[in-house]
């Protein structure tokens, strides 16, 4: 507001500029914005309205008595949200549960993948024979549609007819007895490999694009001061790539916390507790218990960690870098 | 200046260009369908002297698969066309997402015409007010409420309301047994629940891979079906006559308790917690692996799909133990429904009374096995004499409703996965006390109170 009130001050003030120049000007202002509208219009229609209307949600009793007709269901103020944070009542207590199942997911997948992500881009940064063949069967299930992949490791994960138990028990007689992989407290390492497995090519890709823009001479450089592998990797490697680990942990952190295919394709709709992560909680919640406005207020205070959370982080990183 | 400008110009003509061509496309194609929808409707307007609308009908996967389902249903509405005129879109949903689908038309407002549900949840969705409530002058389009069975018309929504759904396709639960099993192991078909429990610990051996007992372990509907039945059988509700839950009253955790117990003695592959879909349960019975199925009579589709012969199993009420209430089963089935939006109110009619007229119930009971659900009917699904004749008794003597209350839906979820747990619990080899049933239930109802 004030800068175009100031800047309007200055144009009348100022010299009069020649007529011809300002009419192309102010469209010149204008195009960029008009470019984006259909984008923005679309977001609103797609992203936001629904968001809008899902924080409406949380705020009235949408239960089954009023799904046909929304414009009925009672106002509940927060009561919603009390149900869901009274973490001394039954549906709080759950969700907790569930909380808590899903950061140690988050924090082990996540982990894990870029572990791993690093370490195959590390040993693929110096070309040798068969490096393309390797390049691309990491990236195979990142590749794969997640469903099919995920139904795979379902298949695998079967008691009596899965691969996993004929391996583990059949051939090397590790474990005593066949084991259940997706029921009870197996459950949660049946799915964090599997997630583990499906999140990892994409760190190695970011990574592995990361390394291209490190200079060859830098670590020439390096080696010729005498710095062995270890610390061109944690003097030089790893600085080069902050921006990218910046936006890499956070893309993987927002997708495995909201993680749901995972838990849905491997146990269906209610998986067992161990198991039973955020997002598919709060489908439950919603579609399998027909009380939409509990479902939204929990969907809403998701979202308001995850902004949290990547704020927090944002504004870390930042300062970080700035520092350095 | 101007040079830049000219291709961001033309980019946002290009842009709105194509929008333009997106919903010039979209309106014409719209209107296309929209001309070619009234053209065809015209037509069988002339052809059928009928009112010549277009119903949308949600069919439930009732047969074998969902292709069978749209052949059956297929040849029976084009004979409906002939009669009235009116042409029938029907698309069969499978049973993991009908009640999903359901819901999200009741939101939206948006769906079919007329539809089936499970009869379990009629009360539930009659609370939506999404559904036509079938007053006397609806009951009288489709042919009266006197045509139906009484304990299947029951089920059509809660009582003292007008119904928002009438019974279609009849099922109830008895107890399949391989006669071959048993006539090998000198056993007869069990009359009390104790027998069941020896029989099935007999016919248990687990180095050769076969059970005394197939169960589908991994379901919620039918862990909550049986904690039900059984709990019936020991005399408990689990509503009071207010509508308030009493999921933790000792006959309701004996109930639990007899169905886990199969687990717990080991007369059950434990793997079978993890069935969950359906067909993972009788296809055990059917090839052997299990020599007792507890199921609705809808099982005979996927036992002879997998091979079994109908003579090869016989049938018997689900027993109870010694002293209890000779309850079987609940009333089953599906039911048809109009949805309350429909702009087709008169012909949805036409096309429910064309459904549950006997003439059809006599046709779609064979190839769904269902059980009548109009009066004089008979089983005629089957050739066997002896099933028929059990199902039907198991109908008339031995079935009860589930309640029929808004919150059975809720009930279903949260007592059926509370139940599944406890399976899963049993199967990996851990003890389920009485103490830990009645935990469980006592989550499950305080979920359903404070929901609200």
């Amino acid at each position: 507001m004030t800068t175009t009130r100031s800047r309007s001050k200055q144009s009348t003030d100022g010299p009069v500029p020649p007529k011809p120049a300002r009419r192309p000007r102010g469209w010149g202002r204008a195009t960029p914005y008009l470019l984006i509208v259909p984008a923005v219009l679309l977001e609103l229609l797609i992203h936001i309205v629904p968001m809008l209307v899902g924080i409406w949600m949380s705020f009235v009793q949408l239960t089954q008595f009023f799904i046909a007709n929304w414009s009925q269901a009672p106002y509940a103020g927060l009561g919603n949200y009390r149900v869901a944070l009274n973490f001394s009542g039954p549906l709080g207590q759950s969700l907790l549960h569930s909380f808590e199942i899903t950061a140690a997911y988050t924090v082990i997948v996540v982990g894990l993948a870029w572990v791993f992500g690093m370490s195959a881009a590390l040993v693929l940064q110096r070309s040798f024979r068969g490096r393309g063949i390797l390049r691309t069967l990491f990236l195979v299930p990142y590749a794969l549609p997640i469903y099919a992949g995920i139904m795979t490791w379902s298949f695998m994960y079967q008691r009596d007819n899965g691969l996993l138990n004929h391996v583990l028990h059949d051939d090397l007689h590790l474990t005593d007895g066949t084991t259940f992989w997706l029921v009870g407290n197996n459950a949660f390492i049946a799915m964090t490999v599997a997630a583990l497995w499906r999140s990892w090519p994409f760190a190695f890709l970011m990574l592995m694009a990361g390394m291209q823009n490190i200079s060859e001479e830098v670590y020439d450089a390096a080696s010729v001061d005498g710095a062995g592998i270890w610390k061109q990797i944690r003097f030089i490697t790893l600085p080069s790539l902050r921006p990218v680990n910046g936006v890499l942990v956070l893309m993987l952190f927002l997708w495995t916390f909201n993680d749901f295919n995972t838990p849905f394709v491997l146990f269906g709709q209610t998986p067992p507790p161990s198991a039973d992560l955020v997002s598919i909680h709060i489908y439950d919640n919603s579609f399998v218990n027909w009380n939409f406005g509990f479902g939204s207020a929990m969907s809403v205070l998701l979202l308001l960690f995850l902004l949290v959370c990547t704020g927090v982080y944002l504004l870390l990183l930042n300062r970080r870098s700035r520092r350095a | 200046m101007k040079l830049r400008l000219i291709p961001a110009a033309l980019t946002v003509l290009a842009v709105s260009a194509t929008a333009a061509c997106g919903s010039g496309g979209s309106s014409s194609s719209g209107s296309g369908s929209a001309s070619s929808g009234s053209g065809s409707a015209s037509a069988s307007a002339a052809a059928g002297r009928g009112s010549g609308a277009t119903l949308t009908y949600w069919a439930s996967n009732q047969a074998a698969t969902i292709q069978d389902d749209q052949k059956v249903l297929g040849t029976e509405m084009a004979k409906f066309k002939k009669q009235t005129g009116i042409n029938v879109n029907v698309q069969v949903i499978g049973w993991p997402d009908l009640l999903n689908k359901i819901l999200g038309a009741t939101t939206s407002g948006q769906g079919p015409d007329v539809l089936n549900i499970g009869n379990t949840w009629a009360a539930s969705l009659q609370a939506t007010g999404a559904f036509m409530p079938f007053d006397a002058a609806a009951l009288q389009a489709i042919g009266g409420k006197d045509k139906f069975v009484q304990t299947a018309f029951k089920t059509g929504g809660a009582p003292g309301k007008d119904p928002t759904s009438v019974p279609l396709y009849g099922l109830v639960y008895g107890l399949y047994y391989n006669k071959k099993m048993f006539a090998d192991a000198g056993l007869k078909p069990p009359t009390t629940w104790e027998q069941l429990q020896t029989d099935a610990k007999k016919l248990t051996d687990p180095s050769k891979g076969t059970y005394g007992m197939a169960m589908e372990g991994g379901s919620y509907t039918e862990s909550v079906h049986f904690a039900f039945i059984f709990g019936q059988q020991h005399g408990a509700d689990p509503f009071n006559a207010q509508g308030k839950p009493q999921f933790t009253t000792p006959g309701m955790v004996a109930g639990v308790k007899q169905y886990v117990d199969l687990m717990s003695n080991k007369v059950v592959n434990p793997s079978s917690v993890q069935y969950k879909n359906g067909p993972e349960a009788p296809g055990d019975f059917a090839k052997g692996k299990a020599a007792m199925l507890m199921s609705q009579n809808n099982a005979d589709n996927t036992l002879q799909a997998d091979g079994m012969k109908s003579d090869a199993y016989g049938v018997v009420p689900i027993p109870a133990m010694t002293g209890n209430k000779d309850i079987a089963s609940f009333v089953a089935g599906i039911n048809i429904s109009i949805f309350k939006n429909t702009k087709n109110k008169a012909a949805a009619l036409k096309l429910v009374k064309f459904m549950t007229s006997p003439a059809e119930q006599a046709i779609l009971d064979k190839p769904f096995t269902a059980l009548p659900v109009v009066k004089n009917g008979t089983v005629n699904y089957t050739t066997n004499k002896a099933e028929a004749a059990a199902f039907a008794d198991i109908l008339a003597t031995k079935a009860v409703p589930l309640p029929l209350i808004p919150a059975e839906s809720a009930y279903e979820t949260n007592v059926g996965n509370a139940v599944n747990q406890l399976l899963a619990q049993a199967a990996t080899g851990n003890k389920v006390s009485d103490s830990d049933i009645k935990a469980a239930l006592q989550a499950a109802q305080d979920k359903m109170a404070s929901a609200g």
